[in-house]
């Protein structure tokens, strides 16, 4: 079942490469059916977790473990909790919503859809895999396409930004390996699977502890991006074509909040009781700075962009305050609502720059006379992004910030709680200076208004913000026993 | 009993919004009319919801659900009915009623017309709900709510830039309120370990909760009501909002949501009368603001504006009086100022909201807001002139109009407190001329741009009908609260215990005395002129020019707010750009510095000894190849040489062998032919090189 | 002895000293015989004083001789080769082996 969700990308991906390459359609339409598969498997995961395996913090649909590499205990080993499980949906979603947006490629089409399927398949890799060296191949093979991705279809910088996207990962990627190989030579017997390390338990000194701890995070941290890790992102999100940076902002970014959760949070428990005032910290720093960035911008990416640097810092600050389940639970939603809302706000932003050739704040005015569908849906993200209630960005931020009150200084949660009005400060200027105002009728009287296809791209999107928002219950159902697990688990 | 489906009065108009957005949206006259039959629906349940209430004495209903169940972490959203609910719900949608169907006739021929009922219908939603919520997450939830809508109403026209600057301004301005809001809820989940009414007030009537947390806790609470009830320092946003249209700003900016942060106050009145001190706060607050948007009230010629600042001196005025009722329970002392509150909250949403729907009326007969540019209207437009009249009277606390009973009730409230005795009686003066000046100018004396009142008609049926019924209810309202009544509105609408007010009839007199003096003095200066507006404003001109630029409150905001926060919005942007992203470039720099620096290190030492061990064989070569003469006879004598060094070298060894007179002797001889050999090999070496390159 | 040895010496020296000096191919092959007999002499003086019992410096003397009948013959044919190239036997012309 798991193994699926990361080869059936593959063999698509070989699909792809087998079609002769001036057949366009055929190469996007064979993607889309392709990515189906993993969309509607995560599905069928996520509806059968939720009734037959949230009861347990146990990993179900288990893999293995199969001996893989024996003479250095490596094993194929597959499992999904409360916490992957909605990870592993919002991939499978974001990933057909962003091959259906890619359809305005034109350029190399057939390996666009190749590095995409391949993309995928690592994303899916990570949200699955149980072993660290498993884990570490899948976290580097989401670098290959991604590079290729944005340094082959993006903007006008693009060589600059996938290089340092590229270098800044694998940095990152660097202080894993060495924590990863601390973590196999400290164990006895020396082993690389996740499950057993995690219930043993560090069996190292304090000092190494640490060197780990902190080795894993700058390698997560860059990933996320916590600041002042953060500015490969803006730079990849801007030159990166619109599909990619669905992805980026919607799954890749979760990847690094996603192994905290998995890997060094619980494994580190000590440590992270030591450092969780300075991850908070940093947390706090990332949502008022990363607002008041995204304010001063100009570009309509780059805003999105900041504003995930952001938003991203709420889950830092819940991370800190690791001792409610409130706030663990909040980063869990900010970051399935984060995928939804900024992958959204991507896909929007793509659709003005497909029909106006720039995303300059400034070029726009008055278009919510002209183009009113498309106003409305950005309207609507907007306000989710800045935490509307009814919308999953407000449960999430709620939930974040009444964890985080119990859980870390208070000064500290009352200064962030600024970040909700310069987040609104931001977008609603963004919105007025695009939407409203006056209405220049001979630049942009030839704008149409969004089509089908990007409707039918945004609309899952948009409908399941609302769900979350006005019904969280089931998400947080589907999640909670993990999350009192890990919890536990953090607590020891 | 139909207070089990109270929390359909909400859904009704959400309901409305959803068909409109999805399925009416082209057709406009359908739109309107079912967005209209929702809130007449719900209308109908609020009604039976009193009803039933008034049937209960008054107890509580209460439901909930779980939103959010984590292990120690659980949110609800729940509905509770009491007596303020139902009168809440009442309000609201009464008003939203008549603001509904008189927009039909305001807004017709408005291109996005289906738009502004869904709006509108998305509004009452969020208010209904903010109004049934049992918890103050879920109030919190529906704040927030309101909030969009009044942003997108405002906005309506976006077209226009002051519209959208001030939907922008209203949304970031109540939000700085939400902030504070939003940290009292943090306070009351992590000291009172829940959200629900219930649950937060008994326990600070069991008092297990310090004073220092309840008084932070009211005070961050009330920092919300600051920001939706545009409370001095947060009131700049009320005045801009009037550019939306006029059907809004007497729905959200007079009757219902700004009327929400009172709500919040009253209905947290068990947090407040925990602690003096946030109740002083409270009544301070809304002395202040009530006397500062009056005193701006005075000199204001946009029509709606005066409105406006009449408004937020009306929401000062209730919130002062629940302030005092708290700071009075708190010492233990008994005080109307809850009853008050309240009662006016109800009153004054129904002469307001008629306020402004009138004023919408002449706007929509002249085109424009300037009362400058107005005059003579009765003659032209009699139903709204009449209907306007009343509620100036009303909200003057003319007897024996609605308005009166509540003002009542708000300066009883505050006659045991001197200071703020004086301030009601001063504002209820302002408020009295302010109103009056208005209605002169507006619809007496001689019209002052002929143009437009040529144009000026009576507006349709279905906007004078509206106005006629509010301007019956702001008459007979607030005959519930007659004090002569053992079962008024202040024993059903109470807190701790019931309340019977008692008529006092000099206080009566008094606050009559004052409105009617306001009135005569708008009378003298805007009737019959026989005391010069002018005049006196060029007289107490400084004052004049304050109150005019409301107190400058804008231009300070902008200096020392928001132009600090753009400065440093884009300070910190260049610092990320430069410093931060720098250092990430910089690495990179440095890297590739640093490997430029192993590039040389490589060419030229690692390499450069490889290569240089070549050069140093051949620089050493060049030397040694002087010595390769070609010259057989040469080579002959360097053995020589080299065997005699050894020899030397070697000598003892050879005196052991053969004796040391031997060697010596050897050794003398031999260094004698050698210097012979080589001298002549040398000279004669030399000369035959030479003649061989003359060849 | 000594006698003995000082001739030797003294032929050697004669004998090294015109290989040295001496510009004429022909005179530096004479002046070499002189060196060849210089050190028979050593051998049969040494074979006399040192090693009387065989006969051993005497054999080398012969076969010294025998050798240096042989490089004569190599060295004249040598001579003559170079006198052909060169027309002349002067060392001086020889000195081509070099840098």
């Amino acid at each position: 079942m798991l193994s699926s969700l990361v080869f059936v990308p593959l063999a698509g991906m070989i699909l792809v490469m087998l079609i002769p390459k001036d057949k366009i359609q055929a190469i996007r339409w064979t993607s889309v059916i392709v990515s189906l598969v993993p969309m509607l498997v995560s599905f069928w995961i996520t509806w059968d977790y939720f009734f037959n395996h949230s009861g347990t913090s146990a990993m179900a649909y288990v893999e293995g473990p199969y001996s893989w590499i024996p003479s250095l205990n490596i094993q194929y080993y597959l499992g999904v909790d409360g916490i992957s499980v909605p990870m592993l949906f919002l991939t499978g979603l974001l990933s057909t919503v962003s091959l259906l947006a890619s359809f305005n490629i034109t350029n190399r089409v057939k390996e666009y859809f190749a590095f995409f399927l391949l993309l995928e398949a690592g994303m899916m890799g990570v949200f699955v895999a149980l072993d660290f060296f498993l884990f570490y191949v899948f976290w580097e093979i989401m670098l290959v396409p991604m590079y290729f991705l944005i340094g082959v279809w993006g903007g006008p910088r693009k060589e600059y930004a996938a290089i340092k996207f590229f270098l800044y990962t694998l940095f990152g990627s660097i202080f894993m390996l060495v924590s990863i190989l601390i973590l196999y030579f400290t164990s006895e017997p020396h082993t690389l699977n996740m499950m057993a390390l995690l219930d043993h338990g560090p069996t190292m000194g304090h000092t190494l502890q640490m060197i780990c701890f902190i080795f894993f995070f700058i390698a997560f941290a860059i990933k996320v991006p916590v600041w002042p890790f953060h500015t490969w992102l803006p730079d990849a999100h801007v030159e990166a074509p619109t599909a990619v940076s669905v992805i980026l902002a919607g799954v890749l970014l979760k990847m690094g909040t996603y192994a905290m959760l998995r890997i060094n949070w619980p494994m580190f428990p000590q440590v992270l009781r030591e450092l969780s005032f300075w991850i908070a910290l940093l947390g706090v720093i990332a949502i008022i700075y990363g607002a008041l960035v995204s304010m001063a911008q100009k570009d309509l990416k780059k805003l999105v962009a900041y504003s995930s640097v952001s938003h991203m810092g709420y889950c830092m600050m819940a991370l800190g305050a690791f001792t409610s389940v409130g706030a663990i639970a909040g980063c869990m939603f900010q970051m399935v609502s984060h995928g939804l809302i900024t992958g959204a706000l991507f896909l929007l932003v793509g659709v003005i720059y497909d029909r106006a050739h720039t995303r300059e704040i400034a070029a726009f005015g008055g278009l919510g006379a002209k183009i009113p569908v498309y106003t409305g849906i950005m309207v609507l993200f907007s306000m989710a992004a800045l935490g509307l209630p009814g919308m999953s960005g407000f449960v999430a931020e709620f939930m974040i910030f009444v964890g985080a009150f119990s859980g870390l200084n208070k000064i500290m949660v009352g200064i962030s709680v600024l970040g909700v009005v310069l987040g609104a400060t931001y977008m609603l200027r963004m919105v007025q200076r695009v939407f409203l105002g006056e209405f220049n009728m001979a630049k942009w009287g030839g704008l149409t208004d969004i089509n089908a296809r990007e409707i039918i791209a945004v609309a899952p999107l948009a409908v399941l913000t609302i769900a979350i928002g006005v019904y969280p219950k089931p998400l947080a159902d589907l999640m909670q026993a993990t999350l009192e697990h890990l919890v536990n688990l953090m607590a020891r | 009993m139909i207070t089990k489906f109270a929390f359909l009065i909400p859904l009704l108009p959400l309901f409305g919004f959803v068909m409109i957005v999805f399925f009416l949206r082209w057709k406009e006259r359908l739109s309107a009319v079912f967005s209209i039959m929702t809130i007449l629906a719900a209308w109908v349940m609020s009604v039976i919801v009193l009803i039933e209430t008034l049937a209960r004495h008054g107890e509580a209903y209460e439901a909930f659900y779980k939103f959010v169940d984590l292990p120690r972490f659980i949110l609800e959203i729940g509905i509770l009915i009491d007596p303020l609910t139902a009168v809440m719900l009442i309000v609201v949608t009464t008003v939203g009623a008549c603001v509904e169907i008189y927009s039909v006739g305001y807004m017709h021929n408005d291109p996005r017309f289906s738009r502004f009922f869904a709006y509108l219908s998305l509004f009452l939603f969020s208010m209904l709900g903010l109004v049934v919520a049992n918890n103050f997450f879920m109030i919190f939830i529906f704040w927030e709510l309101v909030g969009l809508t009044s942003y997108l109403l405002i906005g309506f026209w976006f077209e226009k830039k002051s519209a959208a600057d001030a939907c922008k301004k209203a949304f970031i301005t109540t939000r700085m309120g939400d902030l504070g809001f939003l940290v009292g809820l943090f306070m009351i989940a992590f000291y009172f370990g829940t959200f629900n009414y219930g649950g937060v007030f008994a326990k600070v009537g069991e008092g297990v909760i310090p004073a220092g947390i309840i008084t932070a806790a009211s005070i961050f609470v009330f920092c919300g009501a600051v920001g939706k009830s545009a409370q001095w320092p947060l009131h700049v946003w009320l005045p801009d909002a009037m550019e939306g249209p006029t059907p809004v700003s007497a729905l959200i900016h007079a009757a219902t949501m700004v009327a929400a942060g009172v709500y919040l106050v009253a209905r947290s009145m068990s947090l407040f009368v925990g602690s003096a001190e946030a109740s002083l706060v409270v009544a301070i607050i809304g002395l202040i603001t009530s006397f500062m948007a009056a005193s701006i009230g005075l000199v204001q010629n946009d029509i709606k504006r005066v409105l406006a600042y009449s408004t937020v001196s009306q929401l000062g005025y209730m919130i002062m009086a629940l302030g005092l009722y708290g700071y009075d329970t708190a010492q233990h002392g008994h005080s109307p100022g809850f009853y008050a509150g309240t009662f006016h909250l109800y009153t004054h949403a129904f002469f307001k909201g008629l306020l402004f729907l009138g004023a919408g009326s002449v706007i929509h007969a002249v085109h424009t807001n300037d009362i400058q540019e107005m005059g003579g209207l009765v003659r032209k437009m009699k139903t709204t002139a009449i209907t306007f009249m009343i509620a100036s009277l009303s909200i003057a606390g003319i007897f024996p109009l609605a308005g009166f009973w509540s003002k009542d009730e708000i300066v009883a409230a505050a006659s045991h407190h001197p200071i703020f005795l004086v301030g009601t009686l001063g504002i209820a003066f302002m408020t009295a001329f302010y109103m009056w000046r208005l209605c002169f100018l507006t619809f007496w004396g001689e019209p002052r741009d002929q143009h437009r009142y040529d144009h000026a008609h009576e507006s349709p049926k279905n906007m004078t009908y509206p106005l006629v019924f509010l301007a019956v209810m702001s008459v007979i309202a607030g005959w519930v609260g007659l004090p002569w009544l053992h079962q008024g509105f202040a024993s059903f609408v109470y807190h701790g215990e019931a309340y019977h007010p008692h008529a006092n009839y000099l206080l009566m007199g008094i606050s009559l005395i004052v409105g009617l003096s306001g009135i005569y003095l708008a009378y003298l200066m805007y009737y019959k002129k026989s005391i010069s507006a002018e005049a006196m404003a060029e007289r107490f001109r400084p004052i004049y020019k304050l109150l005019y630029n409301k107190y400058y409150f804008d231009e300070i905001y902008h200096a020392v707010l928001i132009r600090p926060v753009l400065a440093v919005a884009d300070f910190m942007w260049t610092f990320d750009a430069r410093v931060v992203d720098g250092l990430v470039n910089g690495t990179g720099w440095l890297t590739i510095k640093w490997s430029d620096i192993k590039l040389w290190f490589d060419t030229w030492i690692v390499d450069g000894a490889v290569n240089g061990s070549g050069w140093l064989v051949r620089q050493g070569a060049n030397i040694l190849r002087f010595l390769q003469t070609g010259s057989m006879q040469f080579y002959a004598l360097f053995i020589l040489v080299v065997l005699i060094v050894f020899g030397v070298f070697k000598l003892e060894a050879t005196a052991v062998l053969v004796g040391w007179p031997f060697v010596s002797i050897i050794f003398v001889l031999g260094v004698t032919l050698l210097w012979l050999f080589t001298r002549s090999a040398f000279v004669r070496g030399r000369n035959g090189g030479q003649t061989k390159s003359e060849e | 002895m000594l006698a003995y040895l000082v001739l030797a010496l003294v032929l050697f020296s004669i004998g090294l000293f015109g290989v040295l000096t001496r510009r004429n191919t022909i005179g530096i092959l004479m002046s070499l015989e002189l060196m060849f007999n210089a050190v028979n002499i050593n051998f049969v003086v040494f074979n006399k004083f040192v090693a009387t019992s065989a006969l051993v410096g005497q054999m080398f003397a012969i076969f010294i001789v025998v050798v240096a009948a042989a490089e004569a013959v190599a060295g004249l044919a040598i001579v003559l080769l170079l006198y052909r190239n060169w027309q002349g036997i002067d060392t001086d012309n020889d000195s081509v082996m070099k840098w």
